[in-house]
C-alpha cells in the first residue's frame, strides 16, 4: 500500500515541535549557566535528579548528550577519538563519545557545560562509576556516587539502611556545592510534581495497548527526553499532559503509527541511536509496529515503590530497584508482563556492545519468553552510538528472517 | 625448585587437587574476584577455592553470554555448565564489575549447586556509612553460610582464620620482597605456581608451607644481579605461566605486580582486636582496590608511581584481559601517570587464546629495548 502525503500528514505527531523547543530552551540554559550564576550537575541517566530541581542546580545528563550525539551520526567520529586516547573500541560507546566530546569541545551544540560537580548513581552500570572519574579528574569537580546494591533477588534491609544514609549525604554534598540549605518543603513539591511525570509518562505508553497503536517505541525514544532531563519540572508535566491528550485523540480517530499496523513486536535495549528512521521504515515495510520497549518503560516502572507523602525514603527504593539493577529472572517476569500486555507477536532484543548490564543475560530472557509465550525473537547486535559497529546487511536479513517467521505463525 | 611441587600440581591440575580434598570430606566453595570473604568460608569449616575457568573451547557458555564478555566470566560458566566443577558443594559471587553480576544471575538460574549466595558489597570504600554496609553483608553472609549449610561459624573460629589468612598473605607479601630484592631468587613461574596455589590448596597446608619456604630462600645464596629490566604487572588476573617464561626469555624480571591474582590478594592484613567480622571488613577498605571500587579518583595511579618508585621498576606493563571495562576505562589514566614520571609501559590484552611465542617474545623484546 502506498501512502498518500495527506496520510503522512496526519501521522505526524503535533507535539514533536513544542519537545525540540523545550529541549533547545533548556541547553541554551545549561549552555549560559555560567552567566547567569547557576551551578551546573551531571548526573547519570538513572540518578536521583529531584533533589538537584529541589536546589535550582541544573541537571545535565551525559547520557542524553550521547543519544544526541548518536542521532547525529557524529558518534564513529568521537568513539575513535577516545580510542586515540587510549580507550578501548569494546567500551560503552556513550562514554567513549562524551569523553572525546570533553577533550575537543566538539560534538553536538559545541559541547556540554562544564559541570560544578558530578553525580554518579550506579543502579544502571559500572560504567558510569569509571567515566564519572574521568570526567572528575578532567574537570576536577566534585562526585558524588550513590551507590545502590545490586538486588539479584531482593533490597535487603542492610541496603535499604545505606541508601537511605547516603541520600542525607547527597543533601548535605549539594548544601556544601551551592552553600546553600536545602530546602525540604520544595523537595516535597518536586517529589509530587516528578511523580506526577512518571505517571504522564505512564500513560502515554500505555495508548500503545490500542490496536492500531497511535505511537512506536521509536517515538518513544525521542518523546522520552523530557522524563529523562527535566524529570521533577512543571514544564515535563505539562508536555506530556499534552502528548498524552494527542495520543488519546489519535485513538479516536484511528490514526496509526504506521500505516497497516498487522504485527506487534516489543523491543529489548537501548535504542541504535543513529539507525532509527532505518530500523523504523523497515519494520513498518513489514507492517511490524514496534509497540512498546524496556527501555523508556525504566523511567516509570519504580512508579510502584514511589510515596509522594514520603518522597525520600521512597526514592532510595524506587532508584535502587531500576530496571537494570535487579536480577535477570526479574527482569524476565518484566518482559513477560509487557508481551501480554502489549500482546505482541515477536519479540526484538539489541545485543547492545556497549552496554553489559543490559545485554548479557539477554539469551537467557529469550529462552524464557520463547518458552512461555512461544513467540519468535531476534537479536540485532551493535554498539548504540559507534555506526562502525553495525552491519546493515546483516541486519536485514535477520529482521526479514524474522517477519517471515511471524508471518507463517500469524498468517 | 622441588619445594614448590605440590603448588604447581595444584595450580596446573586443579581438578585433580581438589578431588583428592573432596575424597577427605572437604565441602568446596568456589569464588570468583579477591573480594570474597574467604576468611568467613574457611571459618566455616568449608573449602574456598577461586575459579579461575576453562582456557579450552567455549561452546556452552555462549547460549548465555555474548562473544564481547570477558574471557574468565565465559570460561568459569563454561566449566560450570560442562560439569568440570560437579566437585562444587556452592559458588559464592561477589560484587564487582557488570559482567560478573551478570553471570552470578545466569549461574543461579542454570546451575544446581546446593550452595549460593551474592555478596553485595559497596562499590565505593570511603565512607563510614558504606564501612557500615560492607559489615553488614559480611554478617548476612556469615549468616547465608550458617542457615543454609546448617553450620554454625563461632568467634573462634573466625580468629583461627584470621590468623591463618594473615600468615598466608604476610607471607606472600614477603616473598614479593624477596623477589623484588633478589629477582633471580624466584622464577616467574614459581610465583605464578605460589600465589595460584595459594588460592587453591588447604590454606592450613598453605599458611604452614610458605614460611618453611621463605626460610629456604633466606638461606639460598641471592644470585647476582643480572641487569635484567625490573618490570610491574599491572590489571586483573594473570592466569597464563608462559607469559612469565616468555617475559624472562626477552630479558625482563617481574619484580612486582597490581593484580588480582597478585598483590591485591595479600595487600593488608586483618586486625585481630575487636570484632573479627568487622576487621575483615575493614581490611577491605584499606588494601589495595580494584577499578570496580571506588576510593578516590586518583588512587590506582599513584599507587602505581609509588610500587614504580619503592621497587625501582623500569617500565609496567598492563595486561588486561579483553572486554574488562574497569581496567580499560583506567587504563589511559594510569598510563598517563606513568608518562609524567617517564615510565616506559605496554599494553597486552589477552583474549582466550595467548598470542603465539614467538610473536610475544617480539614485543616483549621491543618493549625491553626501549626501557
Ligand atoms: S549504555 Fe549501559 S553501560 Fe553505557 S552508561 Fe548506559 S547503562 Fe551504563
Ligand atoms: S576480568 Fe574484568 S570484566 Fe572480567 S570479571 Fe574481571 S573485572 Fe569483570
Amino acid at each position: 500500500m502506498t501512502e498518500t502525503d495527506t496520510d503522512k500528514k496526519s501521522r505526524k505527531m503535533q507535539s514533536v515541535g513544542r519537545m525540540k523547543e523545550i529541549m533547545t530552551g533548556y541547553y541554551i540554559d545549561a549552555k549560559t549557566a555560567g552567566q547567569t550564576g547557576r551551578k551546573v550537575a551531571w548526573i547519570t541517566s538513572g540518578g536521583p535528579v529531584e533533589p538537584l530541581i529541589a536546589m535550582d542546580i541544573i541537571p545535565v545528563y551525559p547520557e542524553n548528550y550521547g543519544a544526541m550525539i548518536g542521532a547525529s551520526k557524529m558518534g564513529a567520529d568521537l568513539c575513535a577519538r577516545a580510542e586515540a586516547m587510549g580507550y578501548s573500541s569494546d567500551l560503552c560507546s556513550y562514554a567513549r563519545a562524551d569523553i572525546a566530546s570533553s577533550l575537543i569541545d566538539g560534538g553536538p551544540i559545541g559541547g556540554l557545560p562544564r559541570p560544578d560537580m558530578l553525580v554518579c548513581c550506579n543502579n544502571i552500570c559500572g560504567t558510569v562509576l569509571k567515566w564519572y572519574e574521568v570526567q572528575a579528574r578532567y574537570y576536577d569537580a566534585p562526585l558524588f556516587i550513590l551507590d545502590t546494591p545490586f538486588c539479584h533477588t531482593e533490597y535487603t534491609d542492610e541496603a535499604k539502611k545505606y541508601v537511605r544514609r547516603q541520600i542525607m549525604e547527597y543533601i548535605a554534598f549539594l548544601e556544601e556545592a551551592t552553600k546553600k540549605k536545602f530546602d525540604y518543603d520544595r523537595m516535597k513539591e518536586v517529589g509530587r510534581i516528578s511523580i506526577e511525570g512518571q505517571r504522564l509518562w505512564q500513560a502515554v505508553l500505555d495508548t500503545a495497548i490500542n490496536r492500531p497503536s497511535p505511537m512506536t517505541c521509536f517515538d518513544a525514544f525521542f518523546h522520552l527526553a523530557l522524563i529523562v532531563t527535566l524529570r521533577g519540572t512543571p514544564v515535563t508535566v505539562d508536555y506530556y499532559r499534552s502528548l498524552l491528550a494527542e495520543m488519546e485523540q489519535r485513538v479516536a480517530d484511528g490514526i496509526s503509527a504506521i500505516p497497516n499496523e498487522k504485527y506487534r513486536l516489543l523491543w529489548d535495549n537501548l535504542p541504535i541511536w543513529y539507525r532509527m528512521r532505518w530500523l523504523s521504515e523497515k519494520f513498518a515495510a513489514h507492517d511490524a509496529c514496534l509497540v512498546a520497549d524496556t527501555y523508556t518503560t525504566a523511567w516509570c516502572m519504580s512508579l510502584r515503590y514511589m510515596d509522594e507523602n514520603n518522597f525520600l525514603d521512597s526514592m532510595a527504593e524506587g532508584y535502587t530497584k531500576s530496571y537494570l539493577n535487579i536480577g535477570v529472572d526479574e527482569m524476565i517476569k518484566i518482559v513477560l508482563e509487557m508481551v501480554d500486555k502489549y500482546d505482541v507477536d515477536g519479540f526484538v532484543m539489541h545485543s547492545n556492545r556497549s552496554c553489559k548490564p543490559y545485554s548479557l543475560g539477554q539469551y537467557d530472557i529469550q529462552r524464557a519468553v520463547q518458552r512461555e509465550r512461544g513467540i519468535p525473537s531476534v537479536t540485532i547486535e551493535s554498539h548504540m552510538v559507534d555506526e562502525r559497529s553495525f552491519s546493515e546487511s546483516q541486519t536485514e536479513t535477520r529482521i526479514d528472517a524474522f517477519m517471515e517467521m511471524i508471518g507463517q505463525k500469524k498468517g | 625448585m622441588d619445594m614448590l611441587q605440590d603448588f604447581y600440581e595444584a595450580a596446573l591440575d586443579t581438578e585433580r587437587y581438589i578431588s583428592n580434598l573432596k575424597g577427605r570430606g572437604k565441602r568446596i566453595i568456589g569464588y570468583l574476584c579477591s573480594y570474597t570473604p574467604e576468611e568467613i568460608i574457611f571459618a566455616a569449616g568449608l573449602h574456598p577455592l577461586r575459579l579461575f575457568g576453562t582456557k579450552g573451547a567455549v561452546t556452552l557458555a555462549d547460549a548465555h553470554m555474548q562473544s564481547y564478555t570477558c574471557s574468565l566470566a565465559r570460561g568459569i560458566l563454561e566449566d560450570a555448565l560442562a560439569g568440570r566443577l560437579d566437585f562444587l558443594d556452592g559458588a559464592v559471587f561477589p560484587h564487582t564489575c557488570d559482567t560478573i553480576q551478570r553471570l552470578s544471575d545466569i549461574w543461579r538460574l542454570n546451575t544446581r549447586f546446593p550452595f549460593f549466595a551474592d555478596v553485595v558489597l559497596p562499590v565505593k570504600l570511603d565512607t563510614e556509612s558504606a564501612r557500615q554496609y560492607m559489615e553488614d553483608v559480611l554478617r548476612r553472609f556469615k549468616n547465608d553460610l550458617e542457615g543454609n549449610l546448617k553450620l554454625k561459624i563461632s568467634d573462634a573460629a573466625l580468629e583461627r582464620a584470621v590468623e591463618t589468612y594473615n600468615r598466608i598473605r604476610n607471607c606472600l607479601g614477603i616473598l614479593y620482597k624477596l623477589r623484588s630484592a633478589h629477582p633471580e631468587i624466584l622464577a616467574g613461574d614459581d610465583i605464578y605456581a605460589i600465589v595460584k596455589g595459594s588460592m587453591i590448596m588447604d590454606r592450613e597446608y598453605v599458611a604452614e608451607r610458605l614460611p618453611a619456604l621463605i626460610e629456604t630462600l633466606h638461606e639460598t645464596e641471592p644470585v647476582e644481579d643480572s641487569g635484567k629490566k625490573r618490570i610491574i604487572l599491572s590489571g586483573s588476573i594473570c592466569d597464563q605461566p608462559a607469559l612469565y617464561t616468555i617475559f624472562e626469555k626477552a630479558g625482563g624480571v617481574i619484580v612486582w605486580d597490581d593484580l588480582c591474582t597478585g598483590s591485591r590478594y595479600f595487600d593488608g592484613s586483618i586486625s585481630t582486636e575487636g570484632d573479627p567480622i568487622a576487621a575483615i571488613a575493614n581490611r577491605y577498605l584499606e588494601r589495595s582496590i580494584c577499578p570496580a571500587k571506588h576510593l578516590s579518583n586518583t588512587i590506582r595511579g599513584e599507587r602505581l608511581i609509588d610500587l614504580v618508585r619503592d621497587h625501582r621498576a623500569d617500565g609496567v606493563v598492563f595486561l588486561l584481559m579483553k572486554f574488562c571495562d574497569p581496567h580499560d576505562f583506567d587504563y589511559p589514566y594510569l598510563k598517563s601517570f606513568l608518562d609524567k614520571e617517564g615510565v616506559p609501559s605496554m599494553l597486552l590484552e589477552i583474549e582466550d587464546q595467548l598470542p603465539s611465542e614467538g610473536q610475544l617474545l617480539t614485543r616483549f623484546e621491543t618493549f625491553i629495548h626501549m626501557v
